[in-house]
């Protein structure tokens, strides 16, 4: 923790205790979703996948990234992008959901299908 | 030169431009810059993955059934490396910011080096799929036999993707897209081919839309790990001129941030396109 020791007077170096560890974590965890597929979880299966993800890219953005110690804002910028692309996907999700029972099968004009 | 808490202005710093106030307002700038880039990449990787969640959700048996065709084992190993870059990255930002300039280089190279492989394994799983025709759109060659026998030398695979190659398809590419869709039987969303996970079942409709979606998706990945790594060589020139130091790593930290964004994505991949249950 002796900032001022050496290094850059306006940025934070990482340990690189930290770095191992964070590093074993993502390896850790890595295997773990790969292990969790062999267990069927019905239709967890992809939440559990997922959330893992979601821990392994929280741990790259904090520590690898250095939002953990860069000013918030950047964290902000982030973060108010990835919701903008959840909100995204949600609307879809919910849109392409409704139309799906108006499809009329094989009606395509001008396509000619081949399989 | 390495002498500490010297980051500040007046002081002529060769790397300091002259519409920034001092070393640590540039960094600052091109630190958000950076950050504003990263954003429009995940904007860019977004909607892409928008795209997925559709056809998964309305087409769950397509992803059961075409993601047996993918080698997890490859996908799991490529995951592993991209931490090691990243670990290897982040090193080197941190070498940048003491001024171990050996330790650098280093770093660095050991980044580009995983990177190679990582494109390496890339390409080993792109020409499997490509010798067997698991491809996208009209070029998808229906897989009749379950995917452990793909294995084995087909024989009218090759024939089969070596007509259109030849550009004599009669068939307009465009039949990949909504008419597919829309030849879906409604009724088949509960069936059998949802969740089953030993041998392939019967092979559902419109398999090729997975395909299609795979190669755009790790396409895309794969041309910004290319890119990454002709920053990371900018890097190692600059770096063998020995120009980063405590007063000025910027570069490094920047690229870095990109590198890390690349193997988030790819974090996010690998188990949405290999690890379907």
């Amino acid at each position: 923790m002796s900032k001022h020791q050496e290094g850059p007077a306006y940025a934070h170096v990482v340990p690189v205790r930290t770095l191992l560890g964070v590093f074993g974590a993502l390896m850790f965890l890595t295997v773990l979703t790969y292990a969790v597929t062999y267990v069927d979880l019905g239709a967890l299966n992809i939440w559990v996948a997922l959330g893992i993800a979601l821990v392994k890219g929280t741990l790259v953005a904090l520590v690898f990234m250095h939002l953990l110690w860069d000013r918030k804002f950047y964290a902000v910028v982030l973060v108010s992008a990835l919701l903008c692309v959840m909100i995204f996907i949600g609307i879809a999700l919910l849109d392409s959901g409704q139309y799906q029972a108006d499809l009329i099968p094989n009606f395509a004009p001008g396509i000619t299908l081949r399989c | 030169m390495s002498t500490p808490h010297e980051g500040r202005g007046e002081h002529a710093d060769p790397h300091l431009q002259h519409h920034f106030q001092s070393m640590a307002q540039q960094y600052d700038s091109g630190k958000f810059g950076m950050w504003l880039f990263l954003v429009t990449e995940v904007l860019l990787f977004g909607g892409l993955f928008c795209a997925y969640a559709v056809y998964r959700a309305n087409h769950p048996e397509i992803f059961a059934y075409a993601h047996q065709f993918l080698d997890k084992t490859l996908g799991g190993l490529n995951t592993l490396v991209l931490i090691v870059s990243s670990l290897t990255m982040a090193m080197a930002v941190r070498c940048a910011q003491l001024g171990q300039q050996r330790r650098l280089k280093q770093m660095l190279a050991a980044t580009l080096l995983c990177a190679c492989v990582f494109l390496a394994v890339k390409g080993v799983e792109y020409e499997h799929k490509w010798k067997h025709g698991l491809l996208w759109g009209t070029r998808y060659t229906s897989q009749e036999a379950a995917p452990a026998a793909a294995a084995a030398p087909a024989t009218e695979a090759p024939a089969a993707i070596a007509a259109p190659a030849d550009g004599g398809t009669t068939l307009p590419h465009a039949a990949a897209g909504p008419a597919g869709l829309a030849a879906e039987p409604q009724t088949g969303h509960g069936a059998g081919a949802h969740g089953g996970h030993g041998p392939a079942g019967p092979a559902p409709r419109n398999v090729h839309l997975f395909f299609g979606i795979y190669f755009v998706m790790t396409g895309l990945h794969g041309i910004h790990v290319l890119a990454g790594m002709i920053a990371i060589v900018w890097l190692l020139r600059r770096s063998a001129a020995g120009e980063f130091g405590p007063e000025y790593f910027a570069p490094v930290d920047f690229v870095g941030l990109y590198w890390h964004l690349v193997d988030l994505i790819w974090i996010f991949l690998f188990p949405l396109l290999y690890l379907i249950h």
